[in-house]
């Protein structure tokens, strides 16, 4: 056997690879919103893990790029440390915990709370690509539907949501219709991140390793969440501020405190969070020791 | 007070310290080698290689080290790892009638040309723990004799002569064999795509789907007609120089599943054929792999599609191990933003139901 098992090329995956991920990613930005088969290849963490999303971030970033990888929102959640880490050992590139800072953000189920700007990437993990999958097991039927745009079974599935709850339940993994054609699967970020996705300046690109999909919406493009008109899309509300930072119209984690019902909620997106903080943003929990301090 | 939570780098790298220290169990045993593993656990690495799609002993050995005995673990270590290896070309097709045949039994004939050859098997072992081996006893050496001149003639190419059964099938000339570890898969597949993901199946999947057409769901009448374990001859061509080299012998299993098929509208009452080629030595896996491969081809030979193992993309979108556990164990991964979500919504609509409730209350005593 040899000693040296493998040197691994700049960012783990080989030129060739990297080639033929990128020549879908610039498919699936040419059709916004439809699922570009890809040769997804075995990577070194699981299925399911983010492999989509790993994928597309090494065939995009270079020695100058600034990685930021959240996972529910958060840098220090321990599958978004396992991909920074993974990133910094084999394409040893900056890293960074600040929205504003970051070239490539790769995240699982949340959209930073700051607004992201031109020449930013949005790297989303994707499960399952296909929105049309909880109504349609098969991938040829449901492909087949994509290209006659035959989206009546998802109307019909969010109508019969009214009829029986009163109203859409879908809460996470919301579909939208993308530049007035593909409808899409946001991957499963609350829909509360799905307004940010419309007309974003930062392309957005989506990665799904298991299933062998990646898919796109590119800058400035028309991202419409699906509704009807007397039961109009609306996102989560909460009624409490960030119990840290005070922020308001924020998503928010409920945190339990004890056995007795305690709750406290602050914001999902750390980084934001933190940020305010260091901006002087006082919440709740905080104030009582900042007059203490004073 | 409610800190938020920090320090998963620390965490992991504590875990993964741990997880090294428990591996290597009680530091006053000796430690296992990888050739003990490659040489006495020899099974388990042969079914890390075939559902790995990697031949190499030494490694698949050493993943088994590694992932502490946890196959599907040491079969995706050895895949992560041949993923990155590069792909000089395809070998010319196995010529597996040239086997040196350690085993080799028919179930469809009493003898043959060549004869049935036990080999090493756990066929008519007795299942009694065996306390000798509790102990380093010593081991007989085999009973050996010197090989014959004679082929061992496949069993399809015996029933062949008499026209009774299925030919192999012709490819075109200028066919390349598909993978699908680097082409991205379609459905319909292609029988040779097909049986590459057969290949690196899951061994329990496909037990338990080719066991489901045993008792009814597709049934395909099998027959064993032969099965064949021992060492083949890889070559390759190379253009530069027109003719096949040899890149040396592998050790694989061959099953060949003769099927019973009164005919169709599509094809003709003859004997039928389901194939299963595994790295290594795995019958289970071999004859399993064969049972599933006739019965997805329902669809070519004109059959009713009504069970799960004759359904291509169910059986194929889900034989993987390696995605299926990943998938799988991904649900242990922080989804508190999404069950945020969902808990909002419940408590939502039970308000609305409460509160609808409160409200036939009010009226019911206004009338009363």
């Amino acid at each position: 056997m040899s000693a040296d098992l493998a040197t691994y090329n700049f960012a783990y995956l080989d030129e060739q690879t990297k080639r033929m991920i990128r020549r879908a990613i610039l498919k699936a930005i040419a059709i916004p919103g439809y699922q570009v088969p890809f040769a997804s290849r075995e990577m070194p963490m699981p299925y399911g893990w983010g492999t989509g999303g790993v994928q597309v971030t090494a065939s995009i970033i270079g020695p100058e790029d600034v990685l930021k990888v959240i996972d529910q929102g958060a840098d220090d959640t321990t599958n978004a440390v396992s991909i920074r880490a993974f990133f910094q050992k084999v394409a040893d590139v900056a890293v960074t915990t600040h929205t504003k800072d970051a070239t490539i953000i790769q995240t699982r189920h949340r959209i930073p709370e700051q607004k992201l700007t031109e020449g930013q990437v949005l790297v989303y993990q994707v499960p399952i690509p296909e929105p049309l999958r909880f109504l349609e097991p098969r991938e040829t039927e449901t492909r087949k539907m994509h290209a006659l745009e035959e989206y009546g079974l998802m109307h019909v599935k969010l109508y019969e949501d009214i009829a029986i709850n009163g109203r859409i339940s879908k809460t996470y993994a919301y579909p939208v219709k993308v530049d007035g054609r593909y409808v899409m699967d946001p991957s499963p970020t609350p829909k509360f991140d799905n307004p940010k996705m419309h007309m974003s300046d930062a392309l957005q690109l989506f990665g799904a390793g298991r299933e062998k999909r990646i898919y796109a919406v590119p800058p400035h493009t028309e991202v419409v969440s699906l509704d009807f008109e007397d039961y109009p899309f609306e996102i989560q509300t909460f009624e409490q501020d960030c119990a840290l930072c005070g922020a308001h119209g924020v998503y928010l984690d409920e945190v339990v405190l004890d056995d007795k019902g305690g709750r406290m909620f602050v914001c999902s997106d750390t980084d934001h969070c933190e940020d305010r903080r260091e901006h002087g943003h006082v919440g709740a929990m905080l104030a009582p020791n900042q007059e203490a301090a004073e | 007070m409610y800190v938020a939570v920090k320090g998963g780098e620390a965490a992991i790298s504590n875990a993964h310290r741990l997880l090294a220290d428990r591996r290597r169990g009680d530091r006053s045993l000796p430690s296992i080698t990888i050739d003990q593993v490659a040489e006495q656990l020899g099974l388990a690495v042969d079914r890390v290689m075939a559902e790995a799609s990697l031949y190499d002993r030494s490694l698949a050995a050493l993943a088994v080290r590694q992932s502490r005995g946890d196959l599907i673990e040491a079969i995706f270590l050895l895949r992560a790892y041949r993923t990155t290896l590069p792909r000089f070309g395809s070998s010319v097709p196995l010529d597996t009638a040239e086997m040196q045949v350690e085993r080799r039994v028919s179930a469809t004939y009493k003898d043959l040309p060549g004869g049935q050859l036990l080999g090493p098997t756990f066929d008519y072992t007795h299942r009694l723990l065996d306390p000798s081996l509790l102990s380093d006893e010593a081991v007989e050496e085999p009973a050996r004799r010197n090989a014959g001149d004679e082929q061992i003639m496949r069993v399809s190419d015996i029933l062949a002569h008499e026209g009774l059964i299925e030919a192999d099938g012709e490819l075109p000339q200028d066919h390349q064999a598909g993978d699908l570890t680097r082409e991205p898969m379609e459905f319909p597949m292609s029988r040779d795509l097909r049986l590459q993901a057969l290949a690196r199946g899951d061994e329990g999947f496909l037990l338990a789907l080719g066991y489901s057409t045993q008792r009814g769901y597709g049934r395909n009448h099998p027959f064993v007609g032969e099965i064949r374990i021992g060492e083949v001859e890889v070559e390759m061509d190379v253009p530069e120089l027109g003719f096949a080299v040899s890149l040396g012998h592998i050790r694989v299993t061959e099953c060949q599943m003769v099927n019973q098929f009164k005919g169709s509208s599509k094809a003709p009452p003859q004997f039928t054929r389901g194939y299963g080629l595994v790295f290594g030595q795995s019958e289970r896996k071999s004859m399993s792999m064969s049972l599933v491969d006739r019965a997805l081809r329902a669809e070519e030979l004109g059959e009713d599609i009504t069970a799960p193992a004759q359904d291509e993309e169910f059986v194929i979108s889900h034989s993987d191990n390696v995605q299926a556990t990943g998938f799988v164990e991904h649900l242990k991964l922080p989804h508190y933003v999404d069950f945020q979500a969902e808990l909002a919504m419940v408590r939502r609509m039970r308000a609305d139901i409460e509160g609808a409730r409160d409200g036939e209350t009010e009226m019911k005593d206004a009338a009363e």
